[in-house]
């Protein structure tokens, strides 16, 4: 049903049509894969990086200078990229490893590409927020650099970081829906192939829903976990 | 016996591009087992001092022994190692958020090689000492700054160290909670003999607790001996004016009743 010929209330009433939602069960599915996939990476790779940076930036644990600056212009680089760039890029990297430039997997690529430098930052920034009295009483008692960021800098600003997870994540989920333009599947590819090609407006309506849940739902677990560390601190 | 020995220790920071000498040359001698007062306006360099003890800031010249070990000739290793042997307690507590009261002061233990079958008992022995056996489960966040900063000594103690650096350690606490909490100091001094540097901007602290004292001003000890010469005789400006204001402080506690 097209907007085109049929008023908004009933492409409305059309897109809770149970036909049209058995239809998106599948593409759900392939995108709750690419999206709990390429956070998985993001979060191991994102924490990586972000580590590295609040290790070696200048007044770090660690300072190294030009590592530092190296990291932090890819990182930049990598951010100044617009996300459809990024998968158009990511073709031919994509064909390497996976040895086709379409589909799930090599989408995940562009979409770690993407969101992992993202990520790194915030995560840089969530370390940062850390009160350099407490890395002083860590360093007091003897600890060293790899304790005082696994005991001490990770546990602390284990909100903050789960609060930017959270807006990574929903990031990745918008990813996701762009990715279906170019072969990746999941809702993305619907809301393109019926939605925008022939002019099924139902059909985007639900894909819209759809996102709308998925965006919602991981916001509100990520509020309510960090506001449950929070609160079982004594913080809020 | 000297326990903590410094001999013309010298420290300067770049500050935009000019050298800022912060310590210009500190000889101080603490005996074991003594608590050891410094004083000082802010700015004078006092927690500097603290720092560089050890090692937590680098210096530019002079030595540092503490229990016979040339802190500064320490190789990274060895540091660590000896840091385990120096506690220290701060003004703003620098406790960890993320852990219980049971989790801080087991800290030092954990990330050390005292066997983890050995840390409840100590980790509890040292809560009673400092009279928190009551709140062990208790996140930092909701405890008041009193008992937030015998969690600290306590972290600072679990080690058994034989040298506590105070850096204001009462500053940011009420006068009865400060009086509480330089009674546990000096209770655990006499417990156990450890040497105690109580370094504050507050001359009540020092002539509560303290025999021997130093004026620190501009990163020079300008003053050092026994409390009450330096109270009744004092020969810098510094030491003066903290007399005076401490007379004055007196008069005022005790014609309005509040005596400290
Ligand atoms: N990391 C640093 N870089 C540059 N200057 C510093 C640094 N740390 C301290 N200083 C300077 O050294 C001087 C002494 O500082 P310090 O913190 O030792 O004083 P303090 O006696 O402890 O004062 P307070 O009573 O306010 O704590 C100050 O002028 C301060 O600005
Ligand atoms: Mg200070």
């Amino acid at each position: 049903m097209s907007l085109l010929d049929s008023s908004l209330w009933e492409v409305i009433k059309a897109s809770f049509s149970p036909e049209i939602w058995k239809d998106l069960v599948a593409p759900v599915g392939e995108t709750l894969y690419m999206t709990v996939i390429s956070s998985i990476i993001v979060l191991i790779f994102g924490i990586i990086l972000g580590i590295f940076l609040t290790l070696t930036c200048p007044d770090g644990l660690l300072p190294l200078k030009a590592p530092y600056i190296t990291a932090g212009w890819i990182i930049n680089i990598l951010r100044s990229l617009p996300q459809m760039v990024m998968i158009i890029l990511m073709i031919p990297v994509a064909r390497l490893i996976f040895g086709k430039s379409y589909g799930t997997n090599a989408c995940i690529i562009a979409i770690a590409a993407s969101c992992i430098p993202m990520y790194a930052r915030i995560v840089e920034s969530s370390l940062l927020e850390i009160g350099k009295g407490k890395i002083e009483a860590a360093k007091s008692i003897g600890s060293t650099n790899f304790q005082i960021i696994t005991k001490v800098i990770l546990p602390e600003t284990l909100p903050g970081l789960i609060r930017g997870f959270t807006v990574a994540v929903i990031t990745v989920i918008s990813m996701t829906a762009l990715a279906g333009m170019f072969g990746a599947g999941g809702i993305g590819d619907i809301a393109v192939r019926f939605g925008y090609q022939r002019f099924q407006h139902d059909r985007l309506f639900a894909c819209v829903y759809i996102l709308i849940i998925l965006v919602q739902i991981t916001q509100g677990i990520g509020n309510l976990i960090s506001n449950k560390i929070l609160r079982t601190r004594n913080l809020v | 016996m000297s326990y903590l020995e410094i001999k013309n220790l010298q420290k300067k920071f770049i500050v935009h591009g000019e050298p800022l000498e912060v310590l210009k040359g500190i000889d101080l001698d603490v005996n074991q087992g003594e608590i050891y007062g410094i004083i000082g306006f802010s700015g004078a360099g006092k927690s500097t001092l603290a720092r560089c003890i050890n090692r937590l800031e680098s210096s530019d010249a002079g030595s540092i022994m503490v229990g016979g070990v040339d802190i500064l000739s320490l190789d990274k290793k060895a540091l660590l190692q000896e840091r385990r042997k120096i506690g220290m307690v701060f003004q703003n507590f620098n406790l960890f958020d993320s852990r219980t009261v049971y989790r801080n002061i087991a800290y030092p233990l954990e990330i050390s090689d005292f066997p983890k079958d050995q840390i409840k008992e100590r980790v509890l022995e040292t809560a009673k000492l400092v009279g928190l056996s009551d709140k062990l489960d208790a996140y930092p966040g909701g405890l008041s700054g009193g008992q937030k900063q015998r969690v600290g000594i306590a972290r600072a103690l679990v080690n058994k160290p034989e040298l506590l650096i105070s850096d204001e350690a009462t500053s940011a606490l009420d006068p009865q909670t400060t009086i509480q909490i330089l009674d546990l100091l000096k209770e655990i001094n006499r417990k156990s003999g450890i040497t105690i540097l109580m370094i504050t901007h507050e001359l009540d602290a020092i002539r509560y607790s303290c025999n021997r004292m130093a004026v620190l001003e501009e990163g020079t000890i300008i003053e050092q001996g026994s409390v009450a010469g330096i109270f009744n005789n004092p020969k810098s400006r510094t030491g003066a004016l903290f007399a005076r204001v401490f007379e004055e402080f007196q008069n005022i506690s005790l014609t309005e009743g509040a005596g400290i």
